[in-house]
């Protein structure tokens, strides 16, 4: 068999199974990154709309989740409409979200007691349809709740981040379970490129792609968010021989 | 002093601070009172103006707090606070918040929760804390070692009482009830048994005249939850219309269940904006029906507007340009009756340095502004709340540590930003006229990125301990 007939069929039985997941047929457009090789690397060319997708932090960001908020913070600032924040420990500094270019008018805190309530309020959010973006701090998520939250997401079309953080480094074994979130990223921090001068640079982050639906593994050497809360590829990256093939990929390694 | 009539005598009913400091005290006769204390200012006790004014603080009370409450003369107002403290972030703090509004506007107040309407009655007047908070089973031990006078009975049985002996509630509540009630009548068994919450005693709630309220009654209990959700619904239903008619929009929603055991269930529940739309209303009571405990049945229902606000028709114009911004208030009105509407905030700017207070929570339906922090600084998305003391070797008076300790960890600091000056804030507290902070912005070796600072400028003690913290951790 050739191999464009391959990858028609590919395209073929990729659209079937597309038209068979979206039972009612709502097709939400994805919201792109705006980095090639980040974008080629997600189905339909970037975090789908109506989704559930799951970030957490590596290292002693499973504990604080500093990088991976401003990482969802990022990526709500891209979306429209009003952002629902829920949180179980009020230790997140606004002002940091407004410099990753999420406003302060346009973010809801709710602060719940615990991861159940954090659950039934996510789902609220994401069933409600008028938000653009539902961002929830939890530490367990099961496969029952992931799934509740996807389907509430896929109704209404708006981007749900579940943020996982746990209180001690030995639970953060439990992001290796599954659940029914679209994607699973994991955002370590890394040594900012050095400056001229003396001071830190802007924050570089390995965001690693654990696990997409309907694509593969990868992790990309980034910048962190701007004030309009796009990612970046690092100076020294974006215009070398490396620039096309920044995603190292996983599943081929 | 207030003085008023008791039979045919003149007593002082009640002395203020200063008249009880120059000896008096309630219950002495009044031309007593004037032969110890020359010159003293007696105002006529005026009950039924006291009643009124009880009334009307019960009226608040109803507005502010919960959906039953009535007043306890002559001094007091009964609050049953299931299915609404949530709202105010718990028993406690309702309590709290109730005493602390009371005593800034002037009334000396004291605040209790119990089991049953005759305990809180006794805490509160004669427990030794002013805001009292007992958990649900412990009422019966909390009062066993009042005085018999906070059991609500004649003062005159009171003091025959004392004669037999008595002088806590423990004394009488283990006497066996035969003898006392063929010496004291039934009163006094009764008074008990409501006290140890083993006698239901119903509160007739307040209701103010101008109320919009509807009722239900049913021929048959009712107890299943479908049920009451259907009825709900009609009742929604009927309000909306009677809100109609007067143009108003409900703020505040009170469904109070009767049941058969002539006890009552409440649910409050409040929105944000006021609504008029019998969809929403029914759901937000909805969500409450697993809070409603039917007993053996419910046999009527009473929905009320409690807050009630103008809501006017308004034209929705359709822009061709963008679609207008999705309407969030319904989901918004959900999860604070959820959560309760304290938990609920959008966070704005405060002109401040200090990072602690540049912060501060607005209502989540807060008019947009439009203003975000100033300054091109970096901040980290996590702050620590208090800062955490860290061990740091750094150069005074303004280099950065070459390495700091945290949590038992040695970290080298690989580069660093800074200082970033921070000034106290003299006009909020006279500590703070010289006091400074000096962040900087590190990174280890791991890439790790913190935001720590030392207390003082590092050359004049007066401004600081010198001792460093870490306060943030960035992304």
């Amino acid at each position: 068999m050739s191999k464009s007939t391959t990858l028609s069929a590919v395209q073929k039985l990729r659209e079937r199974i597309a038209h068979l997941e979206r039972r009612a047929g709502r097709q939400h457009a994805a919201l792109p990154f705006g980095i090639p090789g980040v974008d080629s690397r997600l189905p339909g060319g970037g975090l789908a709309r109506g989704a559930l997708h799951e970030v957490a932090g590596g290292g002693n960001g499973a504990i604080d989740g500093a990088a991976a908020a401003l990482f969802a913070a990022g990526i709500a600032a891209r979306t429209r409409g009003k952002v629902l924040w829920c949180i179980t420990r009020p230790d997140l500094f606004a002002p940091a979200l407004a410099q990753a270019g999420l406003s302060p008018d346009r973010v809801i805190y709710l602060e719940a007691g615990d991861d159940r309530t954090v659950l039934t309020c996510f789902e609220e959010g994401l069933r409600h349809g008028g938000l653009g973006a539902v961002v929830a701090e939890i530490a367990r998520l099961s496969m029952t709740a992931s799934r509740r939250l996807q389907l509430a997401a896929e109704g209404s079309g708006a981007i749900g981040l579940a943020v996982r953080r746990w209180r001690r480094q030995t639970e953060t074994v439990d992001f290796g379970q599954p659940t029914a979130a679209m994607t699973r990223w994991r955002i370590s921090v890394l040594p900012s490129r050095p400056l001229p001068v003396p001071g830190v640079g802007r924050a570089c982050w390995l965001v690693e792609l654990i696990r997409c639906r309907a694509g593969e593994s990868a992790d990309f050497e980034l910048e962190a968010c701007d004030e309009t809360g796009h990612l970046r590829l690092p100076s020294d990256l974006a215009h070398g021989p490396g620039a096309k093939e920044v995603g190292h990929c996983i599943a081929s390694a | 002093m207030l003085v008023g009539r008791d039979g045919q005598r003149r007593v002082v009913l009640a002395a203020d601070a200063a008249a009880q400091a120059a000896g008096l005290r309630a219950g002495m006769p009044a031309t007593k009172a004037q032969a110890l204390v020359p010159g003293l200012a007696i105002q006529e006790a005026d009950p039924a103006a006291d009643a009124r004014a009880l009334d009307r603080l019960a009226l608040w009370m109803l507005r502010r707090y919960a959906p039953i409450v009535a007043a306890d003369p002559p001094d007091g107002i009964v609050i049953d606070s299931t299915g609404a403290d949530h709202l105010h972030g718990g028993e406690a703090v309702m309590l709290a918040d109730m005493v602390r509004r009371l005593v800034a506007s002037g009334v000396a107040a004291r605040a209790a929760v119990a089991d049953s309407w005759g305990a809180a009655h006794a805490l509160a007047r004669f427990a030794d804390h002013t805001i009292l908070g007992i958990p649900p089973g412990s009422s019966v031990t909390a009062i066993a070692q009042l005085p018999i006078a906070a059991l609500r009975l004649p003062p005159e049985m009171v003091s025959d009482l004392r004669v037999l002996g008595f002088e806590r509630i423990a004394d009488l509540a283990a006497q066996p009830r035969a003898p006392l009630a063929l010496r004291f009548g039934p009163e006094l068994g009764r008074r008990l048994d409501q006290a140890l919450g083993r006698m239901g005693e119903p509160i007739d709630p307040i209701r103010p005249p101008e109320l919009i309220e509807v009722r239900r009654v049913f021929a048959e209990p009712i107890a299943a939850a479908e049920t009451i959700a259907r009825y709900i619904g009609k009742l929604v239903i009927a309000l909306c219309a009677a809100l109609e008619t007067s143009g108003l929009g409900a703020r505040r929603l009170d469904l109070i269940c009767h049941r058969v055991d002539s006890r009552a269930q409440a649910v409050r529940v409040g929105t944000v904006l006021p609504v008029r739309d019998a969809k929403r209303l029914t759901r937000l009571l909805c969500d409450k029906i697993e809070t409603i405990d039917p007993g053996f049945g419910i046999e009527a229902m009473t929905l009320a507007a409690i807050v009630a606000e103008p809501l006017a028709e308004k034209q929705t114009v359709t822009a061709l340009i963008e679609e207008p911004e999705p309407d969030v208030s319904g989901l918004i009105d959900t999860l604070a009756n959820r959560v309760g509407a304290r938990r609920l905030y959008r966070l704005a700017p405060v002109a401040s340095d200090v990072p602690e207070r540049s912060v501060i929570r607005i209502a989540p339906l807060a008019p947009e502004t439009g203003v975000t922090w100033k300054g091109e600084w970096p901040r980290p998305s996590r702050l620590l709340s208090p800062p955490e003391p860290i061990e740091a070797i750094a150069l005074l008076p303004d280099h950065p540590p070459v390495s700091f300790t945290w949590r038992g960890v040695r970290r080298r600091v690989r580069c660093a930003d800074g200082p970033e000056r921070v000034f106290g804030e003299w006009w909020k507290r006279d500590p703070e006229l010289i006091a400074v902070r000096d962040y900087f912005r590190v990174e280890d070796d791991a890439g790790e990125r913190y935001w720590i600072f030392r207390s003082g400028d590092g050359e004049d003690a007066a401004t600081g301990s010198h001792r460093w913290f870490l306060h943030g951790i960035f992304g």
